[in-house]
This record gives structure tokens, C-alpha cells and sequence, in this order.
């Protein structure tokens, strides 16, 4: 905070768009004045990593994260981005950052002096912040054994690879990531089990294999008898304690757990893909908060510096610059509309915050009795940061000065009516509506189809059921529900059937047939 | 904070990736490249591109809604005029609305998936597509051609290629400047000490000479006959190899009988021949000559696309063929390739100017005449020999720089290169 003070009064941080060590370091610790001094976040140790275009898209394949296992989709990720960005259709992002303790900011080393500074302040404080206390992030990942873990599965995916070859370790992992969307737990409280501990146990295990391992028995005994011996293992092994109780959602863990004909290296595996599914699922929840956390901070932050007379004129104006691109929201008639823009939503319900608590109107106090006229931002912000996620920070702090701003508007439609209905628009008897519709639409629980294991048969053929719970009618894409059965169905070993009934009358809406698992 | 510079770290992550990838749509990105070689010119056919595949066994599947059914609801931005109540016409097929569409900016939503090969890439598919024998498919596919020449000497390097004479000067230098005794001096010591040990056993002389034996027995102990400081190595360095310039001629045959197919087979034998003649020679020039009754030099796509209507008088090509030589390509400046592809058609009496032609103008200045005779089916095999097969028949034992095959599928385009590049041809 001293190095502030005594850089004040030596004008502004940078003159110059290239960026060095020096100016950056500078500009990171007038920056952490403001982000801790004065708006008193809360954020773990920083860590800034400069890397190349090539590097930011090797991290955008592996879905932004360091260190990932190989598979196929990365490459195929990797070459789309690549071409789109060959190509000129999108640039790249300026910064990938990483929910770990220390917290690691990307960013490309071809960003201007201004754009570091905006990088540093959006995501070393403003996402740093919001990963550090955002309950959903306290509860779901464990932000100092990230990296560890994926460590570890890397080179676990890696040995696998070497020893059973890459497609049957592929067939495990496409199986895996169609069903990744299904591999979370949602109500309950998540054992905490160290990556460190897991990756011990998985080498144990490994070690115990190579040293039981015998040539003799692999090559004389028939594998009929050696299939029984493994059964018989199997059923005194204390791996599955007790059966997974029914219904499940989590269907990976399910399989993990349960799946009859699985090799313990493919329960690993699955187990992976699922600890990921987990680690991501909180920043699935909170876009618009996460974004307007780090727009809104990086905002205030920015102005700050400029008011200090730390940034120039002309860093200031480039700042604005990419700072308006990044909040455009095209109107739902625009050709460039693709959803309502997360930055542009949470930077303007957090500026509004900011009003309400400072300026409010007679509206306000009407709709936000709580705050508004409080006067302390920063304290309703982190409040709200630490326990919304996208869906109840919206039904809770949206205002009618924010929907008018989006002249948001409800539509409905029946599946067959040739016509969209306009039911509730930005008016007084229309705010409700809007939000609370809008509100459903950042609800996962609602965006992600419900599907549960309802039966195992284990009794009898050993089909297992599973059961959508479709809301409103709204049945799964045909094409894609097949070919995810039959994954499931893989895993699994014996034939799989998939009913989809509605979540209210219990009524069967459609009956897909049974897969057999391919050999 | 710490600040880290990660640009140095390996780059490449993604190749592991990359290769799965590609293994996986090893199907779909062979037929990309078969079709990217028939739209392409001859020259960039190996310069990677983007390409598109269908994305069927690319789809990553999941479990999602199916927008068009069930009870449709959503929020948009940007309302202009409507009011409660109001009805909007649903645009014909997605889009517009949002109600309910995940958006699907990942590439996935859409029906075919395009990405770029790099040409080592491309090369390799397009190679093997034409089942070249692995070792052909390395040569082939290599850009620029080196061969390893000797640059003096190094001091490190692999056993096989140590200088022995360098290393053994070296050894001898270092002996006699350390004064290491060679084995006559110890011999000689040795005998005198017989000697003396015989006639006079208790001489001082005799001591002396013992103990003169054990220091220079210790020096040479000591001071190794051969120390790895002597040892050179043949230093060899990757030169280019001398590149000159060639021409290649490509005659094919446009009237009406060439299907689409048989010029789809003509231009991948062209393209094959364009890249080993590349391979040899820095600049290669193409010539495009096609012909009916008449001859003409074209460009590559009227080359390939254009269709003239006209009988087939085959010697009109070599006339061209022999102008277009004579007016830009010296004989002594240029390597002169010739590849023609024809259905064999050819009017009966045109035979002897044919083969006067071939014999006397053409073969003795090209370094290689290729011909091959596209045929539609299997079954064409079968008939009798061509007019132009009959024609060319007597050259492919009488001159050696002369090649004709018949092609009735793309496996078969390879063999005709194999004489091409037989070792004992390569006296180019």
C-alpha cells in the first residue's frame, strides 16, 4: 500500500502500451491498494502467468484448465478454436483464470499495459474474490487441491492409456463425458476427500496389481476360471460396502458405485470425470454473478486508478474501449443476439446495487426495503456474492431499472402454436413475471433434464432404468438420448431402458426401447 | 504476487489431443481431403487448409431438452413495441425467440465441423489414400530434400563415426609431447636387462635400468595410449541437395469420352507426379495441354473443368508439347516431365505420327514420359489393347524413360512411379 502512495505522486503507472515486468508489478500493487485497501476484498495469493496465443487456446480446449487428461474432444475443441481464430471470426480471450489457492491469472502476453491492468483487476481480484467466497465454491471444490488432483489424473489417464490402450480408455471417457452433466451432486454435502489421499490410494492399488500380477496364472489359467476367481473377489471385495440407494441422479457416481462388469481402472476413471463435473458445477451456477463480480470490480477498480492519476487519458479511453465491447447486449432481433450477455446482466444489476444503496428512488425503497438509501455498497455486494447464485440473485436483487434498461420481455409458446405469446413486458405488471421467468432460466436444475437411475434389476436380466422427470412436456432430443443410453448402457455391461414421464402426473410421456450394451 | 513467464514451456500440449482427434475422424477427414484434391490446383494440393467434415461419430452426446416440444418460456432483451398480449410469429426454424435454446456456441450444435490441416497432415491422408508404400509416403511427403555431406571435425558425435586417422594423430601428438614411452623404447629396456641379468647380475647399471623401467612402466600406465580428448569425429552437416528446375507437361485427353471419374483419376496421377517431381527439384513449372482433334495450352481449371467436343488426333498434344518446349523451356535449363492420361482413344491413322513423334522429338529430351490409360470400370480392362496403348506399346521396352500403365482405380496410380524412382534410374 506504501508502493501506492509513493508511485501517486510520480503520475501515472505507464506511459507506454508495451507491458514489462516492472509496470506490471507496479500496476499489481496499486491495484491490490484499491481492490483490498478500499474495497476490501477478500481474495487468495495471486499468481500471474504470461503465456502464448497458442497457449491460451490449448486451455480454452482443455476447458480452461492447466493440466487435463488427453482425449480426442480436446483436439477436436482445440481445432475449431484454432480455425475461428486463424481465421480472424473471434479473438481470444484476454485472461483465463483458475479456481486454485493461489489463485492463477493467464494472460496473453500480446495484451497492451491498459489491457493488463483491467486483466489483473478483473480476474486477480474480481473473480479471485468471488471464487474465495462464493458459498457455492466454499462448498463444492476445494480450491487449493485442484491442480494437485489433476496431477494426478493426468498421469493416471496416462498409465491407463499405456496399459490397456488408448481405445479402451477412450471408450470409458466418451462415455464418461456424456455423462457429465450427470455426475453431480446436487443436495448433498460432498465427502471431502484429498486429491493427495486419492492419488495414494489409486497408486496402492496399481502397485498391489503389478505385485500380484503373474505370468504364469494370465497365460495358463483359462480366463473362464480366472473371470470366476475375479467374481468371486468382487462379491467379498469390500469395494461396494452397501448398494447406492435408488433413485440416484448422480448416474456416475451410480455407475462407479454399482456397475456390475466395470474394472476397477474404469471406476477410476469415472470417478475422475466426476470429481471435474463437480469442480466446474459451481461456476455453471453463477455466470452472470461471477462475470458482474469481476466486471464490476475491474470497473470501479480502473476508474479508481484514474482518478488517482494513475492511468493516463489515453489508458483510460482503451480501457473503456474493450470494457463496452465486453457488456454489449445486443437486442433478441440483433443478428448478433446468441442469449442474454452474463457481463452485460451482472455489470448492470452490480452498478444498480450501487445505486439503490447510494441514490435510491421512491421505487427502490418500495422493491429493496433492505438496502436501499444503506449507503454501503461494498457490504450488500459481498453479501450478495458470498450467498446467491445466479438464479436467486436474480429473484432477489433484479430491479425494475435494470429490466426497463433490457426492455426485457416474457414469451411463451406451446410446442405446436404458430406463435409466440408476449405475456408479461417491462411494466408494472409485468416485473414479477419477467423475473421470476428469468430467474428459472439460470435455475440448472431446470436447464439440465432431470434423469434419475430408478431400478437395477439385479434380480433378474440386471436392465437398469433410467427415468427422466420431464417439466412442462418437455422431452429429450432424440438423437442425443440414444446415443447417451447406449453409453450408459456400455458402462454398465447389461441392457439399459430410458421411460420419460412427466414430473407432475407421473404420467409416461415416451418410452424409448432397450439397449444392449455394445461388445 | 508472483509473476511467471509461461511462453517458454513446451509448446504443443494440444498434439496428444490432436491425434486422437484426428484417429477419430480418420474416415470423415479422408473423404475431406479426396474431395479438397479434386477442387484444388495441382500446385497447392499439398498446402494445408481448412477443411469440413461431417461431425456424425464426432458428436459428444448428451442428455438435453428437445426444443420443439414441451411448454416453451423465455426471457429477451430488447422489446420495442410489444405489449401484453401481443402474438409474434415463430421464425420458421430456430433462432429468434430463445425460448428454451441452449445456446450452442461450441461448435456442436452445428452439422458439419470445419478445422484446418497443416500439410504434413494433409499429405499424409492424401498419400496414404493412394496406398503408397510407407517408405514412398516419407520421401514423398518430405518438403525439402538434404543430403548429409562432410564438414570437418567434431569432438563429439557417434561411434561409427569416429576418424580414426584424426583420432590416432591426435593420441601420437599427445604421447610424444607428455614423452609417454612407446613399447620398442620398453622392449629395449627390457632386453638390456636380460642381457645384463645374464652377464653382469650385480652391476649398478642394472638397478639403474630397473628402476628406470618401473617409472617409464608407470608412465605409460599413467599416460593412456589413447584418451577420449583424441578422439574426432567425422562432422557431417545436412546440405540441400543441388536443385535445379523442371518442367512438367500434362496432356490429357478432353473430348467427350473422358468421364468426370477418368479425369478425376488423370488429376491425381498429375498431382502424385507434381509432388515427386517437387520433391527433386526447387521450381517446378506445370504446362497444361489438352486436346481433341486440336491441341491448346490451358489453364488448370479449364484444364480440368472445360469439355470440348472434337475428335482425338493424339500427336496435335505432342506438336504443342514440342512448341511450348522449344519456345520457353531450353532443353539445357530445364528437367522436362511429361505425364498424359487418355481414355486411349485415338483416330486409327494418327498411329505412325505418334510414335514418329515420341521416338524422335520427345523421349530424347524428357527425363520421363508417363502415360496412363484411365479406364472407367474393371471391366475395361478386359477389351482389347486401345489405339494409343497399341501406339505407345513398343516404348515401354524400348526406352527406359518411358512408362505406360493402365488405371482403373486410384490404388493403381502408384506402380506407374515405381520405375520412376527404381535406384537405378536416379541417374537424373
Amino acid at each position: 500500500m506504501s508502493s501506492a502512495a509513493t508511485t501517486a505522486a510520480g503520475g501515472p503507472l505507464f506511459a507506454e502500451s508495451d507491458w514489462s515486468y516492472d509496470t506490471v508489478r507496479r500496476t499489481y500493487d496499486a491495484i491490490e491498494a484499491i481492490a483490498i485497501g478500499e474495497l476490501g476484498l477478500d481474495v487468495y495469493p495471486n499468481q500471474i502467468e504470461v503465456i502464448t496465443a497458442e497457449q491460451m487456446l490449448d486451455a480454452y480446449s482443455s476447458i480452461g484448465m492447466p493440466l487435463m487428461y488427453d482425449h480426442w474432444s480436446f483436439g477436436k475443441h482445440f481445432a475449431y478454436d484454432e480455425m475461428l481464430y486463424r481465421k480472424g471470426a473471434r479473438g481470444l480471450a484476454y485472461e483465463i483464470v483458475i479456481n486454485s489457492n493461489p489463485c492463477i491469472s493467464y494472460v496473453m502476453e500480446d495484451n497492451s499495459m491498459a489491457m493488463q491492468a483491467l486483466v489483473m483487476a478483473h480476474a486477480a481480484f474480481g473473480h479471485n474474490h468471488f471464487f474465495k467466497n462464493n458459498h457455492l465454491f466454499r462448498q463444492w471444490t476445494d480450491a487449493g487441491a485442484i491442480l494437485d488432483y489433476m496431477q494426478f489424473a493426468k498421469s493416471y489417464v496416462a498409465r491407463c492409456e499405456e496399459r490397456h490402450g488408448e481405445r479402451a480408455v477412450e471408450r470409458v471417457l466418451d462415455a464418461a463425458h456424456a455423462l457429465m452433466d450427470h455426475g453431480v451432486n446436487r443436495y448433498q454435502r460432498k465427502r471431502r476427500v484429498s486429491p493427495k489421499s486419492a492419488e495414494k490410494r489409486a497408486r496402492d492399488r496399481l502397485l498391489y496389481e503389478e505385485e500380484t500380477y503373474s505370468e504364469l496364472w494370465e497365460r495358463t489359467v483359462p480366463p473362464d476360471s480366472r473371470r470366476e476367481r475375479g467374481a468371486a473377489e468382487r462379491a467379498q471385495a469390500p469395494a461396494i460396502p452397501e448398494a447406492v440407494p435408488l433413485p440416484e441422479e448422480n448416474i456416475l457416481y451410480f455407475l462407479e458405485k454399482m456397475a456390475p462388469k466395470l474394472e476397477p481402472w474404469q471406476r477410476e476413471i469415472l470417478r475422475i470425470v466426476r470429481q471435474l463435473a463437480q469442480y466446474f458445477y459451481p461456476q455453471k451456477q453463477t455466470k452472470v454473478m461471477n462475470e458482474g463480480c469481476a466486471t464490476y470490480v475491474h470497473y470501479r477498480i480502473m476508474n479508481r486508478l484514474h482518478e488517482k492519476g494513475l492511468i493516463s487519458d489515453g489508458g483510460i479511453m482503451e480501457f473503456l474501449h474493450s470494457h463496452s465491447s465486453v457488456i454489449f447486449q445486443p437486442d433478441f432481433d440483433d443478428k448478433r443476439y446468441s442469449g442474454i450477455n452474463p457481463y452485460a446482466l451482472g455489470f448492470a444489476m452490480m452498478t444498480d446495487i450501487e445505486r439503490i444503496c447510494e441514490r435510491p428512488t421512491e421505487e427502490d425503497r418500495q422493491w429493496f426495503p433492505a438496502f436501499a438509501g444503506g449507503g454501503d455498497t461494498m457490504a450488500t455486494l459481498k453479501e450478495a456474492w458470498a450467498n446467491y447464485r445466479d438464479e436467486s440473485f436474480v429473484l432477489q436483487f433484479l430491479s425494475p431499472a435494470v429490466m426497463r434498461q433490457f426492455k426485457l420481455f416474457k414469451l411463451q409458446a406451446e410446442p405446436d402454436a404458430p406463435e409466440y405469446l408476449v405475456d408479461a413486458i417491462h411494466n408494472e405488471r409485468g416485473y414479477r413475471k419477467v423475473r421470476r421467468a428469468l430467474a428459472r432460466r439460470y435455475d440448472v436444475a431446470v436447464g439440465d433434464p432431470n434423469i434419475q437411475v430408478a431400478e437395477t434389476n439385479l434380480d433378474g436380466d440386471r436392465t437398469l432404468v433410467l427415468r427422466h422427470e420431464a417439466i412442462g412436456g418437455r422431452l429429450l432430443d432424440l438423437d442425443d438420448a440414444v446415443a447417451v443410453v447406449q453409453h450408459v448402457a456400455d458402462l454398465w455391461g447389461y441392457p439399459v431402458a430410458l421411460v420419460e414421464v412427466d414430473a407432475e402426473s407421473q404420467r409416461v410421456l415416451r418410452e424409448h426401447d432397450r439397449v444392449a450394451p455394445r461388445r | 504476487m508472483n509473476i511467471i513467464d509461461r511462453r517458454r514451456n513446451p509448446q504443443g500440449k494440444s498434439l496428444a489431443n490432436r491425434q486422437r482427434f484426428l484417429r477419430r475422424a480418420k474416415r470423415q477427414v479422408t473423404e475431406a481431403v479426396r474431395q479438397a484434391t479434386a477442387e484444388r490446383r495441382i500446385r497447392d494440393v499439398a498446402d494445408g487448409e481448412r477443411i469440413v467434415i461431417p461431425t456424425d461419430g464426432l458428436r459428444e452426446p448428451k442428455f438435453r431438452h428437445d426444443p420443439s416440444t414441451g411448454h416453451q418460456e423465455g426471457v429477451v432483451p430488447g422489446n420495442k413495441s410489444y405489449q401484453e398480449g401481443d402474438l409474434i410469429p415463430r421464425p420458421a426454424k430456430g433462432g429468434g425467440g430463445g425460448a428454451g435454446r441452449e445456446g450452442a456456441d461450441d461448435g456442436d450444435g452445428s452439422d458439419d465441423f470445419g478445422f484446418a490441416l497443416s500439410r504434413e497432415e494433409f499429405l499424409d491422408i492424401f498419400l496414404e489414400d493412394l496406398e503408397l508404400p510407407d517408405l514412398m509416403k516419407q520421401t514423398v511427403g518430405r518438403s525439402e530434400h538434404t543430403t548429409s555431406e562432410r564438414a570437418g571435425f567434431a569432438v563429439s558425435g557417434s561411434p561409427t563415426n569416429i576418424n580414426l586417422v584424426r583420432t590416432m594423430r591426435n593420441s601420437l601428438s599427445r604421447r610424444i609431447a607428455l614423452r609417454r614411452p612407446s613399447n620398442d623404447e620398453l622392449d629395449a629396456l627390457r632386453l638390456e636387462i636380460a642381457e645384463l641379468e645374464r652377464t653382469a647380475p650385480d652391476s649398478r647399471r642394472l638397478d639403474e635400468l630397473r628402476i628406470r623401467l618401473g617409472l617409464m612402466q608407470r608412465r605409460a600406465r599413467e599416460i593412456p595410449y589413447l584418451d577420449p580428448m583424441d578422439i574426432r569425429f567425422n562432422r557431417y552437416e545436412a546440405v540441400p541437395k543441388p536443385i535445379t528446375q523442371a518442367v512438367m507437361f500434362c496432356l490429357m485427353d478432353v473430348s467427350g469420352s473422358m468421364s468426370e471419374a477418368m479425369k478425376d483419376l488423370a488429376k491425381r496421377f498429375f498431382t502424385l507426379l507434381y509432388l515427386f517431381i517437387q520433391r527433386r527439384y526447387r521450381h517446378v513449372e506445370i504446362v497444361f495441354i489438352r486436346h481433341t482433334h486440336r491441341a491448346e495450352e490451358v489453364d488448370e481449371d479449364t484444364f480440368f473443368h472445360s469439355r470440348e467436343t472434337g475428335g482425338t488426333v493424339v500427336s496435335t498434344a505432342l506438336v504443342e508439347m514440342r512448341r511450348v518446349i522449344a519456345e520457353r523451356f531450353p532443353v539445357a535449363d530445364w528437367n522436362i516431365y511429361a505425364a498424359q492420361a487418355s481414355d486411349g482413344d485415338n483416330l486409327t491413322a494418327d498411329g505412325p505420327e505418334v510414335a514418329s513423334l515420341l521416338a524422335g522429338d520427345i523421349l530424347p529430351i524428357t527425363q520421363y514420359f508417363a502415360y496412363v490409360e484411365v479406364s472407367g470400370g474393371v471391366g475395361e480392362l478386359l477389351r482389347t489393347d486401345s489405339n494409343l496403348w497399341r501406339a505407345y506399346a513398343p516404348f515401354s521396352t524400348s526406352h527406359r524413360n518411358f512408362a505406360a500403365r493402365r488405371v482403373a482405380d486410384r490404388g493403381d496410380i502408384y506402380p506407374v512411379f515405381r520405375d520412376l524412382f527404381t535406384p537405378e534410374k536416379h541417374s537424373v
